[in-house]
């Protein structure tokens, strides 16, 4: 399983929920994601597995709640305004404390909006994006290869903590190329599924439900997942941290952004100027500690998003008191991705 | 001595929420009966929906996943596919099915997914306090249709029973009430079909019940019970709209 | 080392085509590439571009501003994209459908081939694209001859294999326009 194969973002997306046991997809098309149902239509019949081209979100993400429920690993993607609609059933499989993978490979809108690279997506992504108060994990992959790992890591965080993880991408990393080196699905131990739907046979009857309306039922219940949200913090924040020890500035920047950011800092580097990158790759849960711990030193961050801020709103809680955090970001649509030469611009501007 | 009657053995032995004079316990007793007769118990998954159905899991001693409004039959898709073998059924009411849920039932019913879906119509939303429904009947008043359900704004309340069994993938497709004795009985029969033909991988099967709620209807029961018989029987009428087996 | 190509044509001009086949000579040589598309909403006819990065360590951006090579195979293109290539850079021009008269960037070396009567010449007006990307290999190094011969294999579907003879005989009368 080693030859390096050149495949789209969203393949490997596909590929990887293959690796991972995902036998089950439900999905609705939209442009630019297609590629991962067209996948999967082909490969899981061959497999045993599921495939449904869905009449709605609506309905993925509610087959997914069901096949879920009833223990196996599962999987739906979209992008924005499908995502928007899958917001209930992200909501009850967070309230059931349901596993499953949701991938947002996000347009750029409000509304209808274009199909051009964004990241406009991060606060319905992290905040919780349905009623009710929760949260999911979030994955930002920023390269083709990091599509296939962390959809792979997906599935293993959802089964482990018992909720919906999303892996959050946009046209660039979806419909970008690259060298991927597949790999197994790695040995990692899970808890086993005690809560799913069988059929009860002879044993105790199972529900799998998100409504408590016992005294002080609900407020335990919510507890208990504000506590899981805590050991995330603790457990499971990732980031990437590239020439941070000596910056006297530090660019924040996540996915696609941070790939276009990371030539710029490259090309400041080159010019002389003590630069870093910070990127998260764990959205939620944020990675605030690096960011603390890498303005003890350095007191300017540069963030930069495809949007007009939205992830800068967490740098600013993370860093320490006296570090100063500067944003730069463009609405996404038609011609507004922003180069790496532009980044630059601003990296001389505040650095 | 002999016994001979008893609880089901799919039902638990509580006390349920419903209101006197509510179907909602009956037509409960009628699919547990149904589940118990072909001794599918343990392989049964109740969907739940929302409405005064939700409670489906604390009467029921099967295993239940709760859907959001409207999407049970999504989400029995979901658990059927992910376990052909189980026994799935969702038990939904008007406003979940006929309204909100409107999409998932008519492509589940479409797709031809071996579930069973058993379907309460009382001509109104029961548990947010008896607003207009997509079946409530012309003229009849609401919290929400204080003047009375009007055709021309409102339309014309929805037949689903028959709008179902117009659907390629239905297998099965009836009507009943449980007002009478006689009713009853039929619909004890028409219930067990409808499992029978999803034990026997037959295909999709609908059953709607009529059903009294006096409480919103501000009927006594012998009242509510008795409008189920003439103003709901005489617009919703009863039957079996499509049977392949007849086929 | 890291070499960016930026390729701008219409749809049916092979743009894409062109794009992965040097990405798969790339990783064929045991190289980092990234291949990042852009097109029109039009599924047929519109216009279709591609960046190619090819290094041997990190990619870095699959975005460039400023690309040290555009490959422009219509008129639109130049007109677009002409003025974004990077100082000292190189512009290959489809000299057979532009025209580079009011084109003048003397910060640039601009190479005119007449693209289609070659393809033409060799057969088939469709391999446009392979007489641009025997003209790239030429000029830049970034990959061999030997390798886009190989990738040919990965980026054309079986049916096309037939047509790997000629597509190479495209790809070296590309070659052969750039100054030895």
């Amino acid at each position: 399983m080693s030859k390096r194969l050149f495949v789209k973002g969203n393949e490997a997306v596909a590929m990887a929920a293959v690796e991972a046991g995902c036998r089950y997809y439900f999905g609705y098309p939209i442009t630019p994601q297609s590629d991962i149902p067209e996948y999967l239509s082909r490969e899981l019949p061959k497999l045993d597995g599921e495939f449904i081209q869905a009449e709605s979100e609506i309905a993925s993400i509610n087959m997914l709640l069901g096949a879920s429920a009833a223990g196996v690993r599962a999987m739906t993607s979209s992008s924005g305004p499908g995502i928007s609609l899958k917001q209930e059933g992200i909501s009850y499989m967070s309230g059931s404390e349901l596993p499953g993978v949701i991938v947002n490979i996000s347009r750029s809108g409000p509304g209808l909006g274009g199909i051009d690279a964004s990241q406009a997506d991060y606060f319905q992504s992290v905040k919780g994006g349905g009623h009710g108060g929760y949260h999911i994990i979030v994955l930002a992959p920023s390269s083709v290869q990091e599509m296939y790992d962390l959809t792979m890591l997906a599935f293993d965080l959802a089964d482990i903590y018992r909720m919906p993880v999303m892996v959050l991408g946009d046209s660039v990393v979806g419909q970008m190329k690259e060298a991927l080196v597949p790999h197994k699905r790695p040995e990692t131990e899970l808890p086993p599924k005690d809560w799913a739907v069988r059929g009860k046979g002879d044993g105790e009857q199972r529900v799998v439900k998100s409504l408590y309306l016992g005294d002080g039922e609900l407020e335990a219940h919510n507890w208990k997942l504000h506590a899981k949200y805590l050991v995330l913090k603790e457990e499971e924040c990732r980031w990437e941290d590239y020439e941070t020890a000596d910056a006297e500035l530090v660019v924040a920047a996540f996915g696609s952004a941070a790939r276009i950011a990371a030539t710029a800092v490259i090309m400041a580097r080159e010019a002389g100027m003590k630069v870093g990158l910070l990127r998260p790759i764990t959205l939620f849960p944020f990675p605030e500690k690096a960011f603390f711990n890498v303005t003890q030193r350095c007191k300017k961050v540069l963030d930069i998003e495809l949007n007009t801020g939205q992830m800068v709103e967490d740098v600013r809680l993370s860093v320490v008191g006296d570090a100063e955090v500067f944003f730069y970001g463009r609405p996404p649509g038609a011609g507004s991705l922003p180069t790496p030469e532009e980044l630059l611009e601003q990296i001389k501007k505040y650095y | 001595m002999q016994q001979v009657f008893r609880r089901p053995l799919s039902l638990k032995d509580v006390q349920t929420h419903f209101c006197p004079g509510c179907h909602h316990g009956t037509i409960h007793r009628l699919v547990a009966e149904a589940i118990d007769e072909y001794g599918v118990q343990k392989r049964t998954i109740g969907i739940a929906s929302v409405g005064c159905s939700v409670f489906l899991y604390s009467y029921f001693n099967i295993d239940v996943v709760e859907s959001p409004h409207g999407r049970a039959p999504a989400v029995a898709t979901g658990v059927k596919r992910a376990k052909p073998d189980s026994i799935v059924f969702t038990y939904q009411g008007d406003g979940d099915l006929a309204a909100i849920g409107t999409s998932e039932i008519i492509h589940a019913a479409n797709r031809g997914e071996q579930i069973t879906v058993i379907f309460v119509n009382n001509t109104t939303y029961g548990m947010t306090g008896g607003q207009m429904a997509p079946t409530t009947l012309v003229g009849q008043k609401t919290s929400t249709s204080p003047y009375g359900r009007n055709q021309a704004k409102d339309g014309a309340p929805l037949r689903m029973a028959e709008l179902m069994a117009q659907l390629e993938g239905v297998a099965f497709s009836a009507r009943v009430a449980v007002n009478t004795s006689r009713n009853l009985f039929e619909a004890k029969k028409q219930i067990k079909n409808a499992f029978r033909y999803q034990v026997e991988g037959k295909g999709f099967s609908f059953i709607e019940a009529l059903s009294a709620c006096p409480t919103n209807w501000g009927m006594d029961p012998l009242r509510a019970n008795e409008r189920v018989g003439t103003e709901m029987c005489d617009y919703f009428k009863l039957g079996v709209f499509k049977n392949v087996e007849n086929l | 080392m890291r070499h960016d190509v930026f390729i701008a044509g219409f749809g049916g001009q092979g743009v894409l085509l062109a794009g992965n086949l040097l990405s798969y000579a790339a990783i064929i040589e045991g190289k980092n590439v990234s291949f990042f598309p852009a097109y029109g909403v039009e599924k047929r006819g519109g216009a279709a571009m591609c960046t190619v990065v090819i290094a041997d360590g990190n990619v870095g951006s699959p975005v460039v501003g400023a690309p040290s090579v555009v490959i422009v195979l219509n008129q639109t293109s130049l007109d677009k994209y002409g003025s974004k290539v990077k100082p000292g850079g190189v512009c290959i021009v489809n000299s057979s459908l532009v025209d580079t008269a009011h084109f003048s960037r003397g910060d640039i070396e601009v190479i005119p081939i007449a693209m289609n009567e070659i393809a033409m010449s060799l057969g088939d007006a469709r391999m446009v694209n392979m007489v641009a990307v025997g003209a790239y290999a030429a000029k830049t190094g970034a990959v061999t001859l030997a390798s886009l011969a190989e990738a040919l294999k990965e980026a054309l579907p079986e049916r096309n294999h037939r047509f790997i003879p000629a597509n190479l005989m495209a790809i070296e009368a590309g070659a052969e326009k750039i100054p030895g």
